[in-house]
């Protein structure tokens, strides 16, 4: 094969520009649209048509926009939880069980139940909060304490653990706590709802009947009605859960130490770093952060126990972390667009088309590291005579 | 040198190879800076620099691995280009590599067959290419076996496997990257003969070493590069040691050491009949005794491998010591943590500096923070202070002279003398009574060598217990009070800095423990 240049690379040896990783994330997600619009396209479909329809079931208006953030909620999270354990480079690919073990520990401050119903939301969604958490991290634990002690490989145990942490769930789900039969627990009581827009849509929706300044401001952005709004106070959890992160990563003298023991456990081990019980750490605080999207998921969205609470979100988590570069802030944004896709996915048919692009999407991005890892450049086969 | 344009190993002669005007960039660096260089056959030509100077830059260019910006290169005055190893290979351009490229568990002829084609595919020919490696080795006289499994052979025939291997691919010019890095000084007498010869054959050479003794011991011209630029272009018979040196550095550095005389303190660390063993269960430390004085430098010599690592790392807390006591200060610290022996007052320089001794992926200050980031000043609660880690940063990076863009810059992208420095600082800003300091200037330039060698001959003169560990055997005779050799796991004996002659510490690197009968046949051997 004759070209009239050959493409290489060459190893960069200078540090990278601060706004390359950033500026390479988006390329390839932006590449990831063009592509996935080239197949669709070759199979017929009008990917410009696609495109708007895409826009319009995601952030088209507040209401959908609203169900947007009500997905990508969890994936804040689950994307915290893979950060805090990949920047330690501990493969947690168990974020999908331990949602649903803290989703299952949530559940049972209301079905055993640990305070009663009646107690002030509180104290109810305090405890709840607490239990998820709890029951992520002692998910999250297992894989840990075997990988530090015994150096068993983690991404095989949390991927098991993943199985058993969905049938366990359904055990307690179809056989204990069944109502009436069906594969779910009873709706909770009203105490343990996390608060969502709609719930105050009554209150303020004559507000803005009533007219003001307010109800103008609203209706200015378009957003005259809040009833139906499913955006619910998770979202809160994961927009605190990434400054605390941010601070730990950015701040904090543990952050050094993840980061340290990540890179070189060797140096870290010499830098006279406990390597044992950060790992067993790490993992803890990974799980108890993918708990608590399990315990926002059910308390803020179904408002039961039940099969199948999670579409994946434990391992798209993987892809928004990584898509982040593991930065707390960036995970946010990621969310949201991964959250759109799940969101356009069930309005889009075929229904496999947001699955698609969030594939390429992740393809596209792995494959950008290169370019923060090399130079690419275009040489003429001539160019070393020419220049003679 | 025979008129005929053939090699002894059949092959043409490559009889002149020029690189003229080569330019290279890397973001903010000009690594060759319309670099003229040029090899022809029967003669050896030294590249000299220091690191970072763009040495291995313009080999890599040669090897096909970077693209010069400008520039060209002649093979017999016509101009070539090179985009890969196998181009380069092509033109009759091979290397030897500092670190041997060899599959340990295979054997010469397998090693050298690797990842070429068979005569007769899909089956492997290797009786041809055994023959062929016999053949290469006679008539180049380098006593290969081929049907000889590597991990059974000393290191000095490797280097030999590694020769054969490239006259085997159709070498005509060998670029020789520091071959004697890992060889006792016989060996690398031996090696130096095989070099005279195959330049008298009509191979051209290019020899890369920061060793003045071997430049002038084996080379016919220089060529000295300096921040990528060529500074001197020079018959060896026409300069001498202080100049090539001031070529290389660009100001007049000392070659000798000032060795101010000190009276020896009392004992800081002592090992007692220290043994330890590997993770396989292999004894890897027999019955270590040492002294380490206050005011003292114990060299410790040996070719690599012979329990140089588990030593330093037994005493840093990092290898397990089976039997025997480490003590410092008196006081027993065997097997503490490397946290403990730190509070203890121990520093240590680590000899795989990018694995052990620093963080790649981290700035120069978090760099130099890794034992001390949980104390104040750099700790506040649970948090870090970035303005003193910045402050003390910034005061290391001066004091030590250590050339960074910015303090914020990540240590992957350092030379590796000011890594080595870097690491120094750290180390010595900790005040510590005893250090270990495992192959200081490995790697390192002349400059930076000269400056962390002054370091430590400073800290000698404050009282400062110092074990060297290192293979550069003038490094050890330069600084060493006191030298001990290691051989398999144990010390064969200890010489006086007075009594350390090359003859004595070759002869217990290679294992020889009667050292006076020992002499008395290398002398009449000779």
């Amino acid at each position: 094969m004759n070209l009239p240049f050959t493409i290489t690379f060459e190893k960069r040896v200078a540090d990278i520009p601060k706004w390359l990783p950033a500026a390479t994330s988006i390329g390839s997600v932006i590449v990831a649209f063009i592509v996935s619009g080239v197949i669709l396209k070759m199979i017929g479909g009008e990917p410009l048509r696609v495109a708007k329809f895409f826009y319009e079931a995601t952030f088209g208006s507040w209401a959908t926009f609203s169900d947007t953030i009500v997905k990508a909620t969890p994936l804040i999270m689950v994307g915290l939880a893979c950060a805090v354990a990949f920047k330690m480079k501990l493969w947690n690919i168990g974020a999908e069980g331990q949602f649903y073990i803290g989703a299952f520990a949530a559940s049972l401050v209301v079905l055993i139940p640990m305070v009663s119903p009646d107690s002030p939301k509180v104290v109810v969604i305090g405890l709840m909060i607490i239990m998820g958490m709890l029951g992520g991290a002692i998910w999250g634990f297992f894989p840990g304490y075997l990988k530090a002690r015994f150096q068993v490989n983690e991404i095989i145990t949390t991927l098991m653990l993943n199985y058993i942490a969905v049938l366990w769930n359904n055990f307690w789900i179809f056989d204990r706590w069944s109502d009436a039969g069906f594969q779910m627990t009873p709706a909770f009581e009203k105490s343990a709802w996390l608060p969502r827009v709609t719930d105050y849509a009554r209150e303020y929706g004559t507000f803005i009947d009533g007219g003001g300044g307010l109800a103008n401001f609203m209706t200015s952005i378009g957003l005259e009605r809040i009833s139906g709004m499913t955006l619910h106070l998770g979202v809160a959890f994961g927009l605190v859960a990434a400054v605390v992160m941010w601070w730990i990563f950015d701040r904090s003298r543990w952050g050094y130490e993840i980061k340290l023991i990540g890179d070189n456990p060797k140096a870290a081990r010499y830098a006279g770093l406990n390597i044992t019980r950060n790992i067993v750490l790490v993992m803890m605080v990974s799980g108890a952060l993918a708990g608590l999207a399990g315990m926002s998921e059910i308390t803020g969205v179904v408002h039961r126990l039940q099969e199948r609470i999670s579409p994946g979100y434990g391992f798209t988590g993987i892809i928004v972390a990584w898509l982040a570069k593991l930065n707390p802030f960036a995970v946010i944004i990621v969310a949201i667009l991964f959250g759109a896709l799940i969101v356009a996915g069930r309005e889009i048919q075929p229904s496999g088309l947001s699955q698609l692009l969030q594939g390429i999407i992740l393809f596209m991005v792995i494959s950008s590291d290169v370019l923060l890892r090399y130079k690419v450049r275009l040489v003429r086969a001539q160019a070393a005579v020419e220049a003679a | 040198m025979s008129n005929d344009n053939l090699l002894p190993s059949g092959l043409p002669r490559i009889e002149s190879l020029e690189m003229r005007g080569i330019v290279k960039k890397f973001p903010g660096v000009l690594a060759n800076d319309h670099v003229d260089f040029d090899v022809k056959a029967g003669e050896i030509h030294a590249l000299l620099g220091e690191n970072g100077a763009g040495k291995s830059t313009l080999m890599k260019i040669l090897y096909g691995l970077y693209h010069p910006e400008e520039g060209g290169i002649y093979l017999n005055g016509r101009p070539i280009t090179i985009n890969s190893p196998t181009d380069s290979l092509n033109h009759g351009i091979g290397m030897i590599h500092q670190h041997f490229m060899l599959v340990d568990n295979l054997t010469v002829a397998e090693n050298v067959a690797l990842g070429l084609k068979s005569s007769r595919e899909p089956r492997l020919d290797l009786d041809v290419v055994s023959a062929r490696v016999r053949e290469l080795a006679d008539k180049y006289g380098l006593r290969v076996d081929p049907d000889t499994v590597i991990s059974k052979m000393a290191v000095g025939e490797r280097q030999r496997v590694e020769i054969v291997k490239a006259l085997y691919r159709g070498a005509a010019l060998l670029v020789l990257d520091e071959p004697t890095a890992v060889l006792t000084p016989q060996e690398v007498d031996d090696l130096f003969v095989i070099f005279r010869q195959m330049a008298a054959d009509g191979h051209a050479l290019i020899f890369i070493s920061h060793k003045l003794d071997e430049i002038f011991a084996l080379t016919d011209r220089v060529t000295v590069l300096r921040d990528g630029r060529v500074t001197g272009a020079v018959l060896t018979s026409e300069t001498n040691k202080n100049k090539l040196a001031n070529m290389m550095v660009g100001r007049e550095v000392s070659l000798t050491r000032e060795r101010p005389s000190v009276t020896p303190g009392k004992a800081r660390l002592k090992l007692e009949n220290v043994s330890a063993v590997n993770e396989d269960g292999q004894p890897v430390l027999i019955n270590i005794n040492l002294v380490v004085r206050s005011g003292e430098i114990v060299g410790v010599a040996g070719v690599s491998g012979n329990g140089q690592r588990p030593l330093a790392e037994a005493i840093a807390g990092l290898q397990r010591v089976g039997n025997g006591r480490v003590l410092m200060d008196d006081q027993d610290v065997t097997n503490l943590a490397p946290a403990q022996m730190f509070d203890a007052g121990l520093a240590y320089i680590p000899e795989e500096r990018m694995h052990d001794g620093v963080i790649k992926d981290f700035s120069v200050a978090e760099n130099f923070i890794l034992q001390d980031h949980v104390r104040p000043p750099f700790a506040k609660g649970i948090f870090l202070n970035f303005k003193q880690i910045a402050a003390h940063a910034q005061e290391l990076i001066n004091a030590f002279s250590i050339k960074t863009p910015s303090r914020e810059t990540l240590v992957k992208n350092l030379s590796g003398g000011n890594i080595q420095k870097l690491i120094l600082a750290r180390e010595l800003a900790r005040q510590p009574r005893v250090i270990i300091a495992a192959q200081p200037t490995r790697g390192v330039d002349i400059g930076a060598t000269e400056y962390i060698h002054a370091q430590l001959l400073k800290q000698r003169s404050a009282g400062l217990a110092t074990l060297l560990i290192s293979e550069d055997l003038d490094e050890v005779k330069a600084l060493s009070d006191r030298i001990v050799v290691l051989f398999g796991g144990e010390i064969m004996g200890e010489l006086s800095h007075e009594e350390a002659t090359p003859e004595k510490l070759g002869l217990l690197m290679a294992g020889e423990r009667e050292i006076e009968k020992m002499i008395y046949t290398f002398d009449k051997g000779r």
